[in-house]
């Protein structure tokens, strides 16, 4: 660009000037006045349900509301970038958080347009929902624009999420003893209350420290960073969280395992009222050790893997 | 580990048995100057690694030998291979044992099957940070089933486990199946080069990468020597 314009500048002056000794000398003497390229917004198009979106008309709205974190170039360095922790998505790698797809794969158009509508909680990111579902979409073709990786692949495949079995002990039980083994605690802590022994360690992908997700802190209306529903929580540690210290739990938990472990994950929001607190009330806050009925050939995990109180009591 | 690396190079010696007049490169990498010193890690908080050890291992960043010697420096062939695309259908392995991986560094083919394992009674999440290839980060229990992956692009990608932040290693996808990993005492070798003229690129994690250019004629071994010059901090 910065060759071509110059280029451009010396063709100029050459047909003005007769005199081609001295044309080199004033071509030199310019100055280079703005080096930065302007985007250039290829027609890409998102689907979400009947809704069409198209990144030419989310030109203004993304100029208006996104890049002042985001960037221009939606490289997520954007003016306030600075002073933001956890930093702005970068688009430029398209690694996305909430995503229903598997872990390095692109997400879905409804999985961008969720995030939309939701924002991400514990971020800087806003819930964005004065904007038209129109809006929305077209926001979600636009940033589509700053990875080639659009061109090339398409999203991935979405898990597949069993339906829901009823909230019981021996769930919530199965789930406490998953957390332990699968040693959610040590980022999350022994109660959920983000402080586990590797919690303080923790960097994102752009080695930015990052904090793990405190569930006692959660209220009625809290929401996660990518939803708030029994499904959502399924869906993240299942997909991961793409770009943090969070990763994808599918290849080590079976679907209906999983859910135990959403049942557990709910009794650790403890001002949170719901069917998992409400079962565990009943029995009087005291989760009882998890006895498999078909236990899998031995592969004993050695005691210290056991979480510090929090662990199988 | 060692079976396999014998049966890599053998098969790797079948692939090329029409080269009848193959030549090879040997060679050693040093360093110049004092690397600076590599600090022991605290494994206290995870027990199950650190009675691995007898005595508390150093980060592997920059992994040094008598006279100067450099490990851990991949050699490969940036110009003039010309085998982009013949991938081995073997897989490369890591492991992660210990609480470290093994090998530190891992060359592999683009496209070639990357299997990873954990060995260790702990589990570990797999963090390779990509850029130019895709990012996933995958939890790794133990006792679960290697994970199995491949990366399109050439990259030099590093590794993490978050929940051990001491854990570091690095992917290096090459579109070549022509390196090496300089081993204790500096040493490497590219066997199975027909003539032509190649360039060399020797890569270091800390102290970056440096160059040169070898023609072989024939049956010949050619020595060619890298030295880099050491960060003290």
């Amino acid at each position: 660009m910065n060759r071509s314009k110059r280029y451009l500048l010396l063709t100029a002056f050459g047909a003005a000037l007769v005199g081609g000794l001295g044309v080199q000398a004033v071509a030199q003497d310019v100055p280079t006045i703005d080096p930065k390229p302007s985007v250039v917004v290829r027609p890409i198009e998102s689907h979400i349900g009947n809704t069409v979106g198209h990144s030419e008309s989310a030109k203004s709205d993304y100029k208006r509301y996104c890049a002042g974190c985001h960037g221009t170039y939606g490289d997520g360095n954007g003016e306030n970038a600075v002073w933001i922790e956890p930093k702005p998505r970068d688009f430029t790698i398209a690694t996305f958080k909430c995503r229903s797809t598997p872990t390095g794969t692109l997400p879905t158009d409804e999985d961008l347009y969720n995030t939309l509508v939701r924002g991400i909680t514990n971020s800087n990111m806003p819930a964005w929902n004065t904007f038209t579902k129109q809006q929305r979409a077209d926001l979600v073709a636009y940033i589509k624009i700053f990875s080639p990786r659009w061109d090339k692949e398409k999203p991935g495949q979405p898990i597949q999420i069993p339906a829901e079995p009823p909230v019981t002990m021996d769930s919530i039980a199965h789930g406490k003893a998953l957390f332990t083994k699968l040693e959610c605690w040590k980022c999350h802590g022994p109660h959920g209350e983000g402080d586990g022994p590797s919690a303080a360690t923790l960097t994102d992908s752009k080695d930015q420290p990052i904090r793990p997700y405190n569930f006692a802190l959660a209220k009625d209306d809290s929401r996660f960073k990518c939803g708030v529903t029994n499904r959502d929580i399924y869906r993240i540690f299942m997909t991961g969280v793409d770009g943090t210290p969070m990763p994808s739990f599918a290849d080590v938990i079976q679907p209906n395992d999983a859910w135990d472990l959403v049942h557990f994950l709910r009794t650790l929001q403890v001002h949170r009222h719901g069917k998992e607190t409400e079962v565990l009330s009943t029995a009087h806050g005291v989760i009882p050790p998890y006895v498999d009925k078909n236990p899998p050939p031995a592969n004993p995990a050695p005691a210290e893997n056991k979480a510090p109180g929090g662990g199988q009591e | 580990m060692r079976t396999k690396k014998t049966l890599f190079v053998f098969s790797t010696l079948l692939m090329s048995s029409s080269l009848m007049f193959a030549g090879s490169v040997t060679g050693k990498v040093t360093y110049t100057g004092t690397p600076a010193k590599q600090k022991p890690i605290d494994m206290s908080k995870e027990p199950s690694c650190a009675k691995q050890h007898a005595t508390p291992i150093t980060g592997e960043n920059v992994v040094t030998g008598a006279n100067n010697s450099l490990e851990n420096v991949v050699v490969y062939v940036s110009a003039g291979a010309n085998d982009d695309g013949k991938v081995p259908s073997q897989a490369v392995t890591y492991d992660q044992k210990g609480c470290q991986y093994v090998p530190h560094v891992l060359p592999m083919h683009t496209n070639q099957e990357l299997k990873i394992s954990n060995s260790d009674q702990t589990s570990h999440n797999i963090h390779p940070l990509a850029k130019v290839n895709q990012e996933w980060n995958k939890s790794q229990p133990p006792g679960t089933p290697p994970i199995t992956q491949k990366y399109e692009k050439e990259e030099f990608i590093p590794v993490k486990c978050n929940i051990h932040p001491w854990m570091h290693g690095y992917f290096v996808v090459l579109k070549t199946n022509h390196y090496d990993v300089s081993k204790s005492g500096g040493e490497f070798k590219l066997p199975d080069l027909p003539p032509g003229k190649y360039t060399l690129t020797a890569w270091h994690e800390d102290y970056g990468t440096q160059t040169a250019d070898v023609t072989i004629t024939g049956a010949e071994s050619k020595d060619v020597n890298f030295t880099f010059k050491a960060k003290a901090y």
